[in-house]
């Protein structure tokens, strides 16, 4: 069994309202010096069998149709040990 | 109009389509049949919840395989708020919809400008026509490239802007078409602004007038 992750974070020029909020909660709770956060999805995928370079395509058209919106953000597929 | 799981706002929908003297027909989002309709209304609500991205389970919902293929032999459709993000989804309208930049749900009698009144669902008003309807969204900010906000304006594609700017809107954007005219999305709600008891007027009912004209003239 393999064990596949998707990180999808919104575009760089995308405005990104949640990641702004924690950025403003984080100094209220006493942690200074964040300059940014960005807040994104993590998909874990378990695969029958082992991440073969056609498995993982598939993966990628998960995360092109479904997991994320190439209109407003980025994705990126990685294997887990 | 179509009933997803989480839909809210099909029976106003369907009384704003009565009230204009059209039939409304109901449609369930798991049947790839639309029942011989004219013309398709997507409308607001929290489809499945809003999960993973408002309107992203919805576009692959049984009903829509035959919405896009009818949409593109260029039935007339019109996507609210809800319906908007699911057209965005589908692809029969470029840029998407993100949460508001404010963060807040918004729920407001809304100032709206008419910029397009060619297609189906909008030749009932005047170009730069002023109307008041109700919007309610927390995710309704649209975004699109630089590029794709200077074609949809060159092209006359924004049907509607806002009068200031509730949600964060790139250019003020309420509502947009795709490049033959058939597919209108629209943030605000034209349905509940159809009767002056309860709502900022009636407004709205133009939408739903536009297209029962164009699909008799046609």
């Amino acid at each position: 069994m393999a064990r596949v992750v998707v990180d999808v974070m919104p575009k760089p020029e995308i405005l990104d309202p949640q990641g702004k909020a924690v950025q403003g909660a984080l100094p209220r709770l006493g942690f200074t010096g964040v300059v940014e956060v960005r807040q994104g999805k993590r998909f874990e995928i378990e695969l029958e069998g082992e991440a073969t370079a056609e498995r993982l395509d598939d993966v990628r058209r998960m995360a092109e149709t479904l997991l994320s919106n190439p209109v407003i953000e980025d994705f990126e597929v990685r294997v887990l040990p | 109009m179509v009933t997803f799981p989480g839909s809210l706002d099909e029976v106003d929908a369907a009384r704003a389509i009565e009230l204009a003297g059209g039939e409304a027909v109901g449609l369930w989002h798991g049947d790839a049949d639309l029942k011989g309709v004219d013309a398709v209304l997507l409308p607001g609500g929290f489809s499945y919840g809003d999960y993973l991205r408002c309107g992203a389970i919805a576009r692959f919902a049984p009903v829509m395989s035959q919405v896009i293929a009818r949409a593109g032999e260029g039935m007339p459709v019109l996507g609210i708020c809800n319906g908007f993000q699911i057209l965005c989804e589908s692809h029969l309208l470029p840029g998407a919809l993100i949460r508001n930049d404010h963060r807040k749900f918004g729920c407001l009698d809304q100032r709206v400008v008419i910029r397009n009144n060619t297609t189906p669902w909008t030749n009932a008003y005047e170009v730069d026509q002023e109307i008041t309807i109700v919007l309610k969204n927390g995710e309704g900010s649209y975004v699109a490239d630089e590029d794709t906000l200077d074609r949809l304006e060159g092209e006359g594609r924004v049907v509607a802007t806002y009068v200031g700017n509730p949600n964060g809107s790139l250019r003020q954007i309420a509502g947009v078409t795709n490049e033959r005219g058939n597919v209108v999305g629209l943030m605000p709600h034209p349905e509940h602004a159809v009767e002056d008891l309860c709502g900022p007027g009636t407004d709205g009912l133009g939408f739903f007038t536009s297209v029962l004209g164009s699909l008799a003239a046609s």
